[in-house]
């Protein structure tokens, strides 16, 4: 009846584990009661969980991304904590099964389940506006996507109670992830969760190449689209051809452990590299996945808060085309000690290298945009310098490794986690957080507290570097990775003070929660009332109000140059008003996409612990959801003229109160080839 | 309030049928992304007999034979009914894609008999790891062709239902475009596992 599953999978006797799962099933009750007391089922059914509207949607991957950063977040400070104190026979407070699923949790959690929805969401609000667009191409796949997603995070988060997480690493490699070496739990929930989260991001990638290409405004030529927009481009490129490879590598250990094929096992043929390859085929591009979008977001930071155009806004799109492409030449870089012989590690080395190119050209050009411009020291514009700066750092330091014979020496020691982390976390959060405060106006209408937002900026900052520079001088000394304790005391003192450095993000993330509050609180005091929310707003995403209406522009705009909003503010045509306003079609909300991403979960629960009925039966449930939602021909709500015109008066009254001065209304109606 | 709107209408002024038409192609394009990935594996495990069974042993290329043209022959009735769908013929359509579908499931018929077969005589894909690629690569192709007999399944029920309306054409060419993807895998298929594997 319940398969592998019992009563003795759940660790009452682990009073960590059964912290962590009492403290997350309160929280969820409470907001649960919450939710009950104050009447919001019906608003929350309406309004989000059904809705097929890009910006909420954005918001959920956005949120599941913000409350794992925390889980993941933790499991890093038990990481430093540990290795702070288990030093010459001192065994610290995790035993080594527990030590290893954290640090499996740890990269699991932050690539897939926050890098990935994190980028998601910031692309699925922001996109569609900037290229004058009301809406995805798909919105109904887009939710499917984002439950998707949500059913692989909630795999994870079930293993922390029922069962195990993986402890064979985020990379999974053969043959740890072999059932005679892993027979638990925990390998299953990892392939589930990942299979389920990366198919949610080749649909979204469909998506936005099809949003990208084909739902453009009048006169948004290809190269006058904005940066960030080129950029969600890539990376959406990079996730079609990149993650089916992660899904065949992934069906294969499953294979391996379900119906006992040899593709990755010692014996009977199997080749345990393979997996290396394949996993890493997908898992290079995978860093440029998370990477681009933060790049795309520091190009319209610097430039907004600059007050300038873009320096070299052609090589910039070059460089992320040309980065696109290369990300697919060089994975073999992450096992130079294959043994591959030197000529093949010679090509993967020098491939790596040039990618440092065009990361050049990109910090140039966001350098030169600086160059002679009247910054502006806000926060998303602090989040970008100390990138700059830090992911400088975090380059060289890759440079360094792309030369095989120096990786031999650095290979899985501290000096490659410093690396790492010092690429992703400038390159990708930094990214995040400051597209987060950015677009934090445009989203909900009131902007996020600045001084909390710096605080947290230094907090992070400062405790980054010493988190992460003193893992450069271990490595130096000769310290592997993943270690659960260690004779060296020689190490001891880098370990601490890493571990404090560790504190001091922790004090950035938690100046990020009281942010949150108190702009909540202070509302409204920052109440954004002409969707221009930083005044110096140059992509079309600005010419919308704040939140803007379902359908982003009662009129769809017309495109003359390179950034079009700051275009039309010049030329004095940002605000004028149409003569007539068309009535607008758009998609119908829908369940069937949270229904998908419930049924997968329970499928994904079900293989996991081998329920086999179940897992047939939620699998027959998924394809009669996709049938029946295939033959709804009735997918579209019509808003009428008038309803427009209704709202748009009032935008126009708004913006008047707020002393924007409006130019007279147009003086004749749009010519109908503009209109669509 | 909002009111209904005529989706058909809808539907064409917003382009729905070509960018969903666009964004086929590129979930096309993954899946031979993800077919490669199987290729690649298959022939880095192709030798890896580990005392089994070579292929040349196994494969009767005569059944394989019959087996590709069934599955070229469908490709050709599927192409039929999308001429037939042009023509506006909902009957023809619906006997072309009958036609379609029973070549189709013959296929998948000799299949399963072949790896019954292979099963029963111990050589499953646990024997070795070239038996394990060759399950897996084409038992993929299978399932997808599988698949796309309940699609299949699924249109002749709209085209029965609701006609050929502009939806249910969007999506008749859809499938088309699949399962002639199929066809085109399986001639790699049919070329790396059997051919070169019988010489």
């Amino acid at each position: 009846m319940f398969g592998k599953l019992s009563l003795s999978e759940i660790h009452y006797q682990d009073p960590i584990v059964m912290t962590a799962v009492v403290g997350s099933m309160l929280l969820g009750l409470a907001i649960l009661a919450l939710i009950t007391y104050y009447g919001k089922w019906a608003y929350l059914w309406k309004e989000w969980l059904t809705s097929v509207d890009h910006k909420r949607i954005g918001v959920m991957y956005i949120i599941l991304a913000l409350v794992l950063l925390l889980r993941g977040f933790s499991d890093a400070m038990m990481m430093r904590g540990q290795q702070a104190m288990a030093v010459a026979g001192a065994q610290g407070f995790l035993p080594p099964d527990h030590y290893n699923q954290i640090f499996t949790a740890h990269g699991t959690i932050m690539i897939i389940f926050v890098a990935m929805p994190f980028l998601s969401g910031l692309i699925n609000i922001i996109v569609p506006p900037q290229i004058g667009a009301r809406d995805v191409a798909f919105p109904y796949l887009n939710a499917v996507s984002l439950w998707l997603t949500m059913a692989g995070a909630m795999l994870v988060m079930v293993s922390l109670g029922i069962g195990e997480f993986s402890k064979a690493g985020w990379s999974g490699y053969a043959p740890l992830t072999q059932l005679q070496y892993s027979p638990g739990s925990g390998v299953d929930y990892w392939l589930w969760a990942l299979q389920l989260s990366g198919l949610g991001s080749l649909l979204t990638a469909v998506n936005f190449i099809v949003t990208i290409f084909s739902m453009r405004c009048p006169g948004m030529k290809l190269m006058r689209m904005p940066i960030f927009t080129w950029n969600a481009l890539c990376t959406s490129i990079l996730i079609l051809f990149s993650f089916p490879v992660l899904t065949v590598a992934l069906a294969l250990v499953t294979f391996d452990r379900y119906i006992g094929t040899h593709f990755f096992s010692n014996d009977m043929g199997g080749n345990m590299m393979m997996y290396a390859n394949l996993f890493w085929i997908w898992g290079h591009p995978e860093v440029y996945i998370v990477v681009l979008p933060a790049f795309g977001i520091f190009s319209e930071v610097v430039a907004t808060f600059s007050r300038k155009r873009l320096f070299g806004y052609t090589s910039m799109v070059w460089a992320t085309a040309s980065i696109t492409v290369l990300s697919f030449c060089v994975w073999l870089h992450h096992f130079f000690t294959m043994g591959a012989g030197p000529d093949v590690n010679f090509v993967f080395g020098m491939a790596t290298m040039v990618i440092a190119i065009p990361t050049g050209v990109k910090i140039f050009n966001w350098l030169f945009t600086m160059y002679r411009g009247r910054i502006r020291f806000t926060t998303p514009m602090l989040w970008s310098m100390g990138f700059i700066s830090t992911f400088a750092v975090g380059g060289m330091t890759g440079v360094l490794l792309a030369a095989p014979p120096a990786d031999f020496v650095f290979h899985n020691s501290l000096f490659l986690v410093a690396h790492f982390h010092n690429v992703l976390i400038p390159g990708a959060l930094f990214g995040y957080l400051a597209g987060y405060t950015y677009w934090f106006p445009k989203v909900f209408g009131f902007s996020l507290v600045e001084s909390w937002g710096k605080w947290a900026f230094w907090c992070w900052l400062i405790g980054f570097y010493f988190a992460f520079i003193p893992l450069y001088v271990l490595g130096f000394m000769g310290m592997p990775r993943r270690m659960v304790f260690y004779d060296n005391p020689a190490w001891q003192t880098w370990l601490v003070i890493a571990a404090l450095g560790s504190l001091l993000v922790a004090a950035g993330v938690l100046c990020h929660i009281i942010q949150l509050y108190v702009s909540i609180q202070r509302r409204n005091e920052n109440r954004d009332l002409t969707g221009d929310s930083w005044n110096d707003g140059r992509t079309l995403e600005w010419a919308t109000p704040s939140p803007p209406p379902e359908y982003n522009f009662a009129t769809i705009p017309v495109v003359e140059d390179i950034d079009a909003f700051d275009d039309m503010k010049e030329k004095g045509t940002a605000y004028v008003r149409p003569q007539h306003y068309d009535e607008i079609h758009m998609p119908k909300n829908t369940a069937s996409g949270l229904v998908n991403g419930i049924l997968c979960f329970f499928f994904g629960f079900a293989m996991v612990w081998h329920i086999w009925w179940l897992a047939v039966a939620s699998l027959l449930a998924i394809v009669a959801v996709v049938i029946l939602r295939a033959a709804d021909d009735d997918i579209f709500y019509t808003i009428s003229a008038s309803e427009v015109k209704e709202h748009e008066d009032e935008r126009y009254r708004q913006l008047a109160a707020a002393g924007v001065s409006l130019p007279g209304a147009a003086s004749a109606p749009l010519p109908p080839d503009q209109e669509r | 309030m909002s009111t209904h709107s005529d989706t058909a209408e809808v539907f064409e002024e917003h382009g729905t049928a070509g960018h969903q038409e666009f964004g086929f192609w590129l979930y096309l394009m993954s899946d031979l992304v993800l077919f490669s990935a199987i290729f690649a594996t298959f022939a880095v495990l192709s030798e890896s007999y580990a005392g089994g069974p070579t292929g040349a042993e196994l494969f009767d290329l005569s059944f394989v034979f019959i087996e590709t043209m069934l599955l070229l022959l469908s490709s050709a009735a599927c192409g039929m009914a999308i001429l037939a769908m042009h023509a506006g013929k909902d009957s023809r359509v619906l006997q072309w894609l009958a036609l379609t579908f029973l070549l189709g499931l013959g296929f998948i018929a000799m299949e399963l008999h072949e790896f019954q077969l292979l099963i029963a005589e111990g050589h499953g894909p646990g024997r070795s790891a070239y038996l394990s690629a060759f399950f897996t690569l084409v038992g993929t192709h299978g399932l997808h062709v599988a698949s796309g007999l309940v699609w299949m399944a699924v249109m002749m029920y709209q085209v029965k239902t609701k006609g050929l309306s502009v939806m249910v054409q969007a999506r008749m060419m859809r499938l088309s475009m699949f399962w002639h993807f199929l066809d085109i895998v399986w001639v790699a298929v049919f070329t790396v596992v059997y051919l070169m594997g019988a010489l």
